[in-house]
């Protein structure tokens, strides 16, 4: 029992790609279609129908290629995949075996020990999605909706370079990230958008070569990829230890019953043999043309948030955050250009205030309530000594709730910051005058009593005094 | 004979055939033929021979990122066996 295990994880990650149509066909791609709607006689697998490539996934492939600083193949092949299964008409899967469009890329992580670490990417394949099976509320039968059918995926594959779940979980979220920012695919999880499975083996630490691999299918939430990957692990673990073996197969996640059950014989099921699509010829792809995609790349994740840090002093947590997408990092930019306050102010607002409205009402940056503008303009309040920090956080709320932009709300609900330092001193005199045993107290040499008066005079003013110019009036009266 | 009777009985089960044994003995004989042809092949040396994707020298053609096809399911479905509330039923499929 004393053998320490090393486990070891590579990921196939299926990314839909951001299409109108259909990888072969006119067809539209939305999701949530009645059945069978949205499929033509291409995706339906009619005799006699050829499938034509859509240009825009060839597109989105290399742009993904490019982000990764992988190999984007001049040619590239499609293949037919065969199997039999109800929700693949045609018999077989068009995908790419030999040739596929992007190769030999990488990614950096920051792994669960804090140290950089670099997963290679094996490749990544463009493939035709199969129809969904659906079983609740039919008997003897399987309804079968073809609407899924040819929507485009990329096939991310990566090297068995990870070694625990966390790190499969951080390397498949930066993956996110990354087909986020260049706009090629959604990556709705809920939606099966954005999906993967997980090839996980173990072995004695020290070990060379590889232990027997199961591979997990249909992983759709971060949670259950650490979870699943966790449990195979253990199961793996103890059926070695009692000196049994693991088998290469396909296994199946249950998160109800947090475990992973064998789905059918792999070595079986595997013969798919694979030729090349006799429909479909080499895709050629030109340097011209990469050259051409790769100048439209948007600024990625890691090279923005060293960039945030560098122009904006930010701390790297909260560049870290604020780039996490590429929405929130543009609103959070859009405040910094606006306001007079410091990048760091501003990143405080965006993370904080706002981070935390967005999260109540679980809402995404893009169904913000208040606009990057809006928020420069409180932030500005603050700035300039029209308000304190206490105070905005009232107006904030008021403008999340729609009361109108902060100059309005402080306005309708006065809530200006006395400066008049007449008034002030007004208060400050009333409050010492009321409350002479503190007075005495300070005077006797308890300092911390400075604390109270300033308190009572803020809540004599509603808050609207400045606090800093209280306390020193405070300090003056009270020597 | 260069295949024997279980490879064809693998290759019955991939293309879901159920064969009978004369069948099968038929099958052996015939593939086994069809293979020592192809086999012939072997013969030329193609160590500097990449390997053909397609007999038509040409590149895959592109069609833009356009939704062409409208929904036309109840003239599809008219040759499907069975369908309920728009989806093919099939025997039942169980994981």
């Amino acid at each position: 029992m004393s053998v320490a295990w090393e486990v070891v994880i590579g990921l196939e990650i299926h990314a839909q790609l951001a299409t109108k149509s259909k990888i072969f066909s006119g067809s539209p791609t939305a999701y949530g279609a009645d059945p069978n709607t949205q499929a033509n006689l291409v995706d339906l697998g009619y005799p006699g129908v050829l499938p034509v490539l859509n240009k825009e996934v060839v597109r989105m492939a290399t742009l993904f290629g490019l982000a990764v600083s992988a190999t984007v193949a001049r040619r590239s092949v499609f293949a037919r995949k065969n199997y039999f299964y109800p929700d693949l008409p045609k018999g077989y899967q068009i995908s790419q075996l030999e040739l596929p469009i992007v190769e030999h890329g990488e990614m950096h992580i920051i792994g669960v020990d804090g140290m950089e670490k670099r997963i290679g990417i094996t490749r990544a394949h463009l493939e035709e999605d199969a129809g969904k099976s659906i079983h609740e509320g039919l008997d003897a039968s399987s309804g079968i909706d073809l609407n899924r059918a040819g929507t485009p995926l990329l096939e991310i594959v990566s090297e068995p370079d990870l070694r625990s779940a966390k790190d499969a979980v951080t390397y498949m979220k930066k993956i996110h990230t990354i087909v986020h920012y260049l706009g090629i695919s959604d990556g709705n999880m809920q939606e099966g958008s954005f999906r993967c499975d997980a090839n996980v083996s173990v072995r004695p630490m020290g070990q060379k070569e590889l232990g027997t691999r199961a591979e997990l299918k249909n992983l759709n939430s971060f949670r259950y990829i650490e979870k699943a990957i966790n449990i195979e692990v253990e199961r793996q673990i103890d059926l070695i230890e009692d000196g049994g073996t693991v088998v290469q197969e396909t296994r199946l996640y249950d998160s109800d019953k947090d475990e992973t059950r064998s789905m059918r014989s792999k070595e079986e099921a595997n013969d798919y043999r694979y030729f090349p699509d006799p429909d479909l010829l080499p895709v050629e792809i030109s340097n011209e043309y990469i050259e051409a995609i790769r100048a439209t790349m948007p600024e990625l994740p890691d090279a923005k948030q060293a960039r945030f840090i560098d122009e904006y002093e930010l701390k790297s947590d909260d560049a870290a955050i604020l780039t996490a997408s590429r929405m929130l990092a543009d609103f959070y930019e859009g405040v910094v250009k606006a306001t007079d306050a410091t990048a760091q102010v501003a990143a405080n607002w965006v993370i904080g205030d706002l981070g935390g409205a967005l999260n109540r009402d679980g809402l995404g940056i893009s169904d913000s309530k208040i606009s990057s503008d809006e928020l420069a303009g409180l932030v500005d309040r603050i700035h300039d000594d029209t308000i304190s920090g206490k105070i905005a956080k009232q107006v904030f709320e008021a403008m999340w709730d729609g009361e109108g932009s902060a100059d309005d709300v402080i306005e309708s609900k006065g809530l200006k910051q006395i400066t008049d330092s007449g008034a002030i001193e007004l208060v400050v005199d009333k409050v010492i005058a009321d409350n002479l045993g503190q007075v005495a107290e300070y005077k006797a040499g308890k300092d911390k009593l400075i604390g109270f008066f300033v308190g009572k005079v803020m809540q004599e003013t509603k808050g609207q005094a400045n606090p800093g110019q209280v306390n020193q009036m405070l300090r003056d009266k009270l020597k | 004979m260069s295949l024997d009777k279980e490879q064809v009985q693998h290759i019955a089960m991939l293309a879901r055939l159920n064969l009978s044994d004369e069948e099968y003995a038929e099958s052996v004989e015939k593939l086994s033929k069809i293979v020592d042809f192809v086999d012939q092949l072997s013969a030329v040396d193609t160590t500097d021979v990449v390997p053909m994707a397609h007999p038509v020298d040409a590149a895959q053609r592109l069609r833009p990122d356009d939704v062409t096809a409208t929904n036309d399911r109840d003239h599809y479905q008219q040759n499907a066996p069975e369908v309920v509330d728009g989806l093919y039923l099939v025997p039942k499929v169980l994981e």
